[in-house]
């Protein structure tokens, strides 16, 4: 048999449930309980960049909204840079980059205010596409599921994105790119995500 | 003197050891699993990279859950337990300061939530959620009370064991997990449908919290430990190939 190696493995996941909001987002559960619940505010008060909006709605199988869902959102600043140590650059003070929220119970609707990322610097130094990575539990779900967000209106770094181009199937693509519009002088994105089916949301195994 | 390997990309995670995302048995999944496959991704700087939490996010009581929602002097019904461990990475080594949550249902198997509408009674002094920092060894407590099974609607007669959900962040975004921990001895563990999404024994055995008298506080409370893993990282030996910041 040789020697052993000395690896753990990894804690298996589990699904999130239906009251994942006690957990994360108790307010939202019905009762108060903290000072401050985490992951409303994204970019902070300080962060440079276009203040944008992004909204949508996770469908299952039979076009029904998923209104149970909770999503986490990871993001860079305008100037492409992750909020954590090990990523060279600064961050505006107060800027996290990330966002925690839950979809309205009658609606399914779910939306977050942030800046606009800028580019990041990918693998072998080649830029990717301003993206937001995005994280999805929910009742059902048994393995959070990952994906990326990408800009309509960055057509031209979409087209040299690392990530995008690996997805073998061009119309797949399209399921990472948030439409554009204004609402109020607000550029607002849209981002339905697709668990399954007709226009199955690409999801990423990272 | 040799400089000491840089960590790079995170080990790839075991699909055939989390549970798939389709499993007939627990129905919800159904019509909530991708059918076509995940597309794999080498870890660039938006997967190794993720949010940090400090101790200007949380209260120090936050992890109490007898206290953080009793009404001054009262306390939750229940089984008075601590839950402890460590998180570790698949290397062994500790996961220092990262942010671990949890929720649960009260000693009758109610959640406080405006959704549950079990016959099993709220408990005034219990909101059933709390949240912690882990120390410089990766070490973590919360203290709570027992909660109880309760039944749910999948098959006419389901019950769930009793369990603890748990979230937790590790450094970087590909790390993040939520689990559910169970109870040693529980019968309704092999019974239950969501526990069983997880196709290998071995894999269900980690989340089962062990009763460990020695951190139990006698006349007091018993403990249940409880080590969580996220995944671990390569160290780059020969080359980094991920470049640019
Ligand atoms: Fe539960």
């Amino acid at each position: 048999m040789g020697q052993k190696l000395e690896y753990l493995k990894e804690t298996p996941s589990q699904t999130a449930g239906p009251y994942v909001h006690i957990g994360l987002a108790p307010g939202a559960a019905g009762f108060e309980i903290y000072e401050q619940e985490l992951g409303w505010d994204m970019a902070g008060p300080n962060a440079k960049g276009e203040p944008i909006r992004v909204e949508g709605v996770v469908l299952d199988s039979t076009g029904a909204p998923v209104k149970d869902v909770l999503l986490e959102a990871w993001q860079a600043n305008a100037e492409g840079v992750y909020a954590h140590p090990e990523h060279i650059g600064e961050v505006e003070d107060g800027f996290r980059g990330w966002g925690r929220v839950i979809t309205d119970f009658e609606t399914g609707e779910w939306g977050f205010d942030t800046v606009k990322p800028g580019p990041v610097t990918g693998r072998n130094g080649q830029m990717m596409a301003p993206h937001i990575n995005l994280w999805i539990v929910a009742r059902g779900i048994n393995v959070g599921l990952n994906t990326r967000l990408y800009f309509e209106d960055e057509a031209e770094a979409n087209a040299a994105d690392p990530v995008i181009n690996l997805i073998e199937w061009e119309s797949r693509r399209q399921t990472l790119i948030a439409r554009r519009c204004e609402r109020g002088g607000q550029p607002v994105y849209r981002f339905d995500i697709r668990l399954q089916g007709d226009g199955e949301t690409v999801f990423f195994d990272i | 003197m040799t400089t000491p390997p840089k960590p790079g990309e995170f080990y790839q995670r075991d699909r055939r050891w989390h549970p798939p995302a389709l499993s007939q048995d627990y129905k919800t999944s159904v019509t909530r699993s991708p059918r076509l496959p995940l597309i794999s991704l080498e870890n660039t700087a938006s997967e190794i990279t993720g949010p940090v939490f400090g101790h200007k996010d949380i209260d120090p009581a936050d992890n109490d859950l007898l206290r953080n929602f009793a009404k001054p002097g009262e306390s939750p019904i229940g089984e008075r337990i601590i839950v402890h461990g460590r998180v570790l990475d698949e290397n062994a080594r500790p996961v220092p300061n990262t942010l671990v949550e949890i929720w649960q249902a009260n000693a009758s198997g109610r959640y406080r939530h405006k959704k549950d509408t079990y016959l099993g009674a709220l408990d005034p002094n219990f909101g059933g959620c709390g949240r912690t920092l882990t120390d410089a060894e990766g070490n973590y407590c919360f203290r709570t009370v027992k909660p109880g099974a309760y039944p749910w609607r999948n098959w006419v007669n389901d019950w769930r064991p009793a369990h603890i959900h748990v979230s937790v962040f590790g450094t970087g975004f590909a790390q993040r997990l939520i689990t559910q921990l169970y109870f040693e001895g529980d019968p309704l563990i092999a019974r239950c449908p969501i526990v069983n999404t997880i196709p290998d024994p071995a894999a269900v055995e980690m989340l089962i919290a062990r009763m460990d008298m020695n951190a139990t506080i006698p006349l007091d409370t018993i403990a249940y430990r409880f080590n969580i893993v996220l995944r671990g990282r390569r160290s780059t030996l020969f080359e980094n190939r991920l470049e640019g910041n």
